[in-house]
């Protein structure tokens, strides 16, 4: 099923044409709406020296952010990488976390420090 | 070799879904629809039709059942009457916008309260804004015809929408008449395998019926108003084939008798055309020239063909087995439209709620509809009822006075 170029139009991918009919269908794919992580004003960042590689967060993650690294942690352990571009800092995978080894925080402090280093995504 | 045999209206049906190679029926029972099921729940559990039964607890999941069904990529079919198809009113919306085909027979009834369970069109005429094809069978053969021919123009990639095929409740649904059953090597040649335009399957992710913007969905409907329009081709084609391949022509989306030198034609659909014959010839014996125009297609409304046969003449009167209460029967609306109401129209609501219609009650109104244009000119009667033997004048009033 071929999704036609100009059909593309930005936010959604919703009117899809085999045989000449528009659908009402959309296909899975990154960041329909564009890059949502700046709509976050928390981050979740994970303290690898506590985490256990129970994949719980990767389990839960709403928006399917979260990547398990294999054998990456400071133990070998598995580890959650979490793609900040699209992650909306709801707190689901804090608040899962057995062993407490994310911690939200405030996202104002990156902005400050990324503006610092010119180098805000924002 | 094709085989003569003696079965009742819904049987036809239920063996056209046979033939069709349905793979997949789910179904509520509704009298005067549930023969279809429980013969096709007979052809199943006797080997002779490969398919899953779904039983389920209501109409509306019927068809949701069947539409889930074709989505997954199987030929699926259901059937229902009246109250049943008002139940999965919104899942003819779904399955319409969803552009899946799904073949659904609508025995005829009448919709409650009083309880009713004898024909009437009120029920299959609310289909006719869903997007859905909608067709109307005159007699049994018909029935099982135009359920065979609705698999391939629904799934004809032109189209891709749901179709209905309507049949009478009892006056076909319940009545034995003899129906021609093809080979069914024959059938596969005419009907080819499945097709759709998407098939939701573990894989392939994707996600239908999300919310679009409100310019894509106004797009999706002028999309489907397109698909309505090449469906009158697809309709002459299938048609034509199915003449080729069984004997029987169904290039028409109108049937006509005797129309092309009447002076004052008969309209409606569904089996008491047969009797307007019946009573044109009568009437013809009187010195009227009287033709009829049966509608075998109400979606998609066989507009140029109406007008070609109808434009030019005297008078054309409109028997409706339905009311829009508070205006007029919806074929005397499409039809008065469609002709721009440049004939005379009469409107006649009758036989509603299974009240029975001989051809000498369509005789009768129509002569005295016949005597109205010959004595005013040119007149426009939105609901002339005729019950028991009498006309009853009702709103909306007319452009003349009726006794």
């Amino acid at each position: 099923m071929a999704v036609s170029e100009s059909e593309q139009r930005r936010g959604v991918v919703a009117v899809i044409e085999p045989g000449g009919h528009k659908l009402p269908l959309s296909m899975a794919g990154p960041g329909a709406m564009g890059k949502t992580g700046y709509w976050r004003t928390q981050r979740p960042v994970v303290n690898y020296e506590r985490c256990t590689g129970c994949y719980l967060c990767w389990l839960y993650c709403p928006d399917n952010v979260i990547e398990m690294v294999p054998g990456k942690g400071p133990r070998g352990q598995d580890i959650p990488v979490i793609d900040y571009d699209y992650c909306k800092g709801c707190g689901v995978c804090a608040a899962v976390c057995p062993v407490k080894a994310i911690d939200m925080v405030d996202e104002s402090k990156f902005l400050a420090k990324e503006k610092e280093e010119g180098d805000g995504n924002a | 070799m094709p085989k003569l045999l003696a079965m009742r209206g819904n049987e036809a049906v239920a063996y056209a879904a046979k033939y069709a190679r349905v793979e997949v029926v789910a179904a509520y029972p509704i009298t005067p629809q549930t023969i279809i099921v429980e013969k096709i729940d007979e052809l199943i559990s006797k080997g002779e039709m490969d398919a899953e039964m779904i039983h389920v607890e209501s109409e509306h999941s019927a068809l949701a059942a069947t539409y889930g069904a074709a989505a997954g990529g199987v030929r699926a079919f259901t059937a229902t009457s009246s109250h049943g198809l008002m139940y999965m009113y919104e899942v003819l919306w779904w399955t319409a916008g969803s552009r899946i085909p799904v073949v659904m027979a609508v025995v005829t009834r009448a919709m409650g309260p009083p309880w009713n369970i004898h024909v009437s069109h009120e029920d299959i005429l609310a289909t006719r804004d869903t997007g859905w094809l909608v067709s109307m069978a005159e007699n049994n053969q018909e029935a099982f015809d135009l359920t065979l021919q609705m698999f391939r123009i629904t799934e004809d990639p032109r189209v891709y929408l749901p179709g209905i095929v309507g049949l009478d409740g009892f006056i076909l649904s319940h009545t034995v008449e003899p129906v021609e059953l093809p080979d069914q090597e024959t059938v596969d040649e005419f009907l080819p395998p499945r097709r759709q335009p998407y098939v939701m399957e573990p894989g392939e992710p994707k996600a239908m019926g999300n919310l679009v913007p409100d310019e894509y969905f106004e797009e999706l409907r002028m999309d489907m108003q397109q698909s309505m329009e090449n469906a009158v081709k697809v309709i002459r084609e299938v048609g034509r084939e199915y003449a080729k391949y069984f004997g029987r022509d169904y290039s028409e989306l109108v049937e006509c008798y005797k129309c092309s030198d009447a002076d004052y034609i008969v309209a409606g659909t569904g089996s008491w055309m047969g009797d307007a014959k019946i009573a044109a010839d009568k009437l013809r014996e009187k010195g009227y020239r009287v033709g009829v125009m049966r509608l075998r297609w109400i979606r998609p409304f066989p507009w140029s063909d109406v007008r070609e046969a109808a434009m030019s003449k005297k008078a054309v009167i409109v028997m409706d087995r339905s009311l829009s209460t508070g205006h007029a029967g919806p074929l005397f609306l499409e039809l008065s439209s469609a002709l721009e109401a440049k004939p005379s129209m009469i409107g006649v609501p009758a036989g509603i709620g299974g009240v029975d219609i001989s051809y000498e009650d369509i005789e009768r109104f129509t002569e005295k509809a016949i005597q109205l244009v010959e004595e005013h000119g040119r007149v426009y009667i939105p609901a002339m009822w005729y019950h028991l033997g009498k006309i009853f004048p009702t709103y909306p009033s007319s452009n003349v006075k009726l006794d």
